[in-house]
């Protein structure tokens, strides 16, 4: 039994370094093939024009513009191993540095998200799947799905325009009050700040772990162990409490540690129209601006936030569920 | 039984169950897979309902319980203790004067614990007594409570659905098939036992595909074609083929291993494809162009037939149906 879990883990941890490896390689390859110039991209295309030919060999040496694309990535990896993940080109900062600062203000964002969405829309699915057919399903299911087909940034730019320009109830955006010094800013501001980005995210967050809900608590309710609770006289309540929501939560945990990769995606679009500085606007700025060595540390600390959420959601599992937990097969 | 003046416990008339369905798109049609349908259960008896699979056996049982799908609709009238069991009686008798015991382990909530699910959720000292005498009695370890349904053999769960329905104190108890995949003492056991709980003035209505088990334990017999009951006989008429109203029972006589393993050709048509008049008309020997219309019920000693070729007889008894409306009436 012990074995078995020591297996489980160190089977996981092993498939997490080779999907970080996969991933880092094909960020790197999709860069090095990218047409923009990292050179004219971020100095600038008249400024390089006037610059002397040794000034530009000095600029291309830290762009690393003449190394070969292997032996780029070698060295990256080599160092990555040793802890340190490079400088950002744009910040010119240790990549360590700045993904941390950006991902404390994200991590703000998405775990506000998060966890919004995951109660609601939990609970919203299991009203709605269990009055299947009712206004009340009818009514949770179509905003869901109105929702669920608006794309995020139109939302955002709703949002930011009722509730920020013509309401003037919160600020329009970054994650701070601009002219504050870092030392004046209270988590107040940091809230009210993070306020819109974050329901922006939790509302389409929202539809859609409503809807998987909602899908799950119809085979709960259409199962025969619902049918024998009614046959034994048990009200409707009394069924949802007792059997639904024992069946619901393991699905549920499912979606809700798979919904963490979605609320990353979002982040990205939300944090670039509320310019909130996240780590989804930094990737967007290291992106487009070819620092390599940023998008890379990027890429690979959120893909292992999907694949932990996910193997979290996995041992969570072992531990809820008595067919795993006992070592039973699950049929 | 018909020539018998005993009160009815369930007395069931033209009950008959129809899906809706979408046929091809948008065209809605009403699939029946039960018509006109009666079934009556006396205080103190054994009725076994038998019939082989996709008869109607199920659905008999969850309309009495009005758990039927939300596409089925439900005609005919069936009365509980000579009370008409409206939809809403329905769930106020379901689990307290009507038990069942479901055909199935799927039944079972997979992930609760065997004795909450047996005692309901209750927790006090005297439904702990009760359970842990069933459990006695059927040979279950009383460890068994804290186990989940995955855990539990196929006998076992068995027995444990078993617990379920005589935790309570119905007056009547609907087995669906309850006894495939017990051991023969145990299943013999439970048939004693839902024995000893007529005799103390209950209904039990057995239904099985076992008819070497519903002639060893029940009253009646009452046989399933196609979704209809074809016909009603007591026990004692299984002695003879003669006494036997229905070509099917008949037949159903003819298979039995002591009567020489005989079967027919053919099988029972699906729902969609039922025949005009006798539903069993395409594989009786005694077809001809009148089975083709209208088959009404008739009493025929003391039990019914739904077969126009069954000799008369000129019983002066009537069916129980009359006497339920009797009853209700009053
Ligand atoms: N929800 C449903 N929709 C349509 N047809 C159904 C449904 N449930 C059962 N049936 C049909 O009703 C018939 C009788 O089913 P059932 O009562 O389970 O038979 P039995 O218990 O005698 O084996 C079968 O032919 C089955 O296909
Ligand atoms: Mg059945």
């Amino acid at each position: 039994m012990k074995g078995t879990k020591v297996q489980f883990i160190s089977k996981n941890f092993i498939r997490m370094i080779l999907l970080l490896i996969a991933v880092s390689i094909v960020t790197f390859t999709l860069v090095s093939i990218s047409p923009i110039d990292p050179l004219s991209a971020n100095v600038g295309q008249a400024a390089l024009g006037s610059m002397s030919q040794e000034q530009k060999e000095k600029l291309e040496e830290y762009w690393g513009v003449n190394e070969s694309p292997v032996q780029r990535y070698l060295n990256w990896a080599g160092d990555f191993v040793r802890g340190d993940m490079g400088v950002s080109l744009l910040y010119r900062q240790p990549v360590t540095k700045v993904i941390a600062v950006k991902l404390s203000n994200s991590l703000f964002l998405m775990a506000i998200a998060w966890a919004i969405s995951g109660v609601l829309g939990f609970m919203l699915g299991v009203l709605s799947g269990a009055f299947r057919g009712t206004w009340l399903d009818k009514l949770i299911q179509g905003y869901s799905l109105l929702i669920a087909s608006t794309p995020v940034f139109w939302l955002a730019l709703l949002l930011l325009l009722i509730f920020a320009v013509w309401m003037k109830l919160l600020p329009i955006g970054l994650s701070v009050p601009i002219g504050v010094e870092a030392s004046g800013v209270t988590f107040f501001d940091r809230v009210q700040h993070a306020i819109l980005p974050a329901i922006t995210l939790s509302i389409t967050g929202v539809s859609n772990i409503t809807l998987h809900t909602r899908e799950k608590m119809i085979d709960v309710m259409e199962s025969d162990y619902m049918l024998f609770a009614q046959a034994r006289g048990e009200s409707r309540w009394s069924m949802i409490r007792r059997h639904g929501l024992r069946n619901i939560i393991l699905p549920a945990l499912t979606l809700q540690f798979a919904s963490i990769s979605e609320i990353i995606g979002g982040s990205v679009l939300v944090e670039q129209v509320f310019s909130y500085p996240g780590l989804g606007q930094a990737a967007v700025a290291a992106g487009t601006g070819s620092d390599v060595p940023l998008l890379l540390g990027i890429t690979l600390v959120t893909a292992a936030m999907v694949f932990l959420g996910n193997f979290i959601a996995n041992i969570l599992y072992g531990v809820v569920d008595p067919r795993m937990r006992k070592g039973g097969t699950v049929s | 039984m018909s020539c018998q003046e005993k009160h009815h416990i369930l007395e069931i008339s033209n009950l008959s169950v129809s899906f809706r369905q979408y046929d091809r798109g948008t065209n809605q049609i009403n699939l029946p897979v039960i018509t006109n349908l009666n079934v009556s259960v006396h205080d103190g008896e054994i009725v076994a309902v038998v019939g082989s699979s996709g008869s109607g056996k199920s659905l008999l049982a969850h309309a009495i319980l009005g758990i039927l799908p939300y596409n089925a609709s439900l005609a005919g009238e069936i009365y509980f203790n000579q009370e008409l069991l409206t939809e809403e009686r329905k769930k106020q008798v379901r689990g307290k004067e009507i038990a069942l015991v479901p055909q199935s382990v799927n039944y079972l909530d997979p992930l609760m614990k065997v004795g909450l699910q047996v005692r309901n959720g209750d927790k006090s000292p005297g439904v702990m007594e009760r359970m842990k005498a069933l459990f006695r009695k059927y040979h279950l370890e009383q460890e068994t409570e804290n186990l989940y349904p995955f855990e539990c053999s196929g006998g076992m769960s068995r027995r444990i659905l078993l617990s379920t329905a005589l935790m309570g104190n119905p007056r009547l108890i609907i087995a669906d098939e309850p006894t495939p995949g017990m051991e023969l003492s145990l299943a013999k056991k439970a048939m004693e036992d839902f024995r000893q709980f007529a005799d103390e003035g209950n209904g039990v209505l057995l239904i099985t595909h076992d008819i070497e088990l519903a002639l060893e334990v029940a009253d009646r017999i009452v046989v399933f074609y196609a979704g209809t009951t074809v016909e009603e006989a007591l026990v004692s008429d299984f002695e003879s083929l003669e006494k036997l109203r229905h070509p099917y029972t008949k037949a159903l006589w003819r298979a039995m291993p002591r009567n020489g393993f005989e079967t027919i050709p053919g099988s029972q048509p699906y729902v969609k494809e039922l025949p005009e008049g006798c539903v069993f008309g395409p594989r009786c020997p005694l077809f001809s162009e009148e089975c083709e219309g209208e088959i009404p019920e008739r009493v025929v000693r003391c039990g019914t037939v739904r077969c126009i070729k069954c000799e008369e007889d000129h019983s002066h008894h009537h069916h129980g149906r009359e006497e339920a409306h009797t009853h209700a009436g009053s």
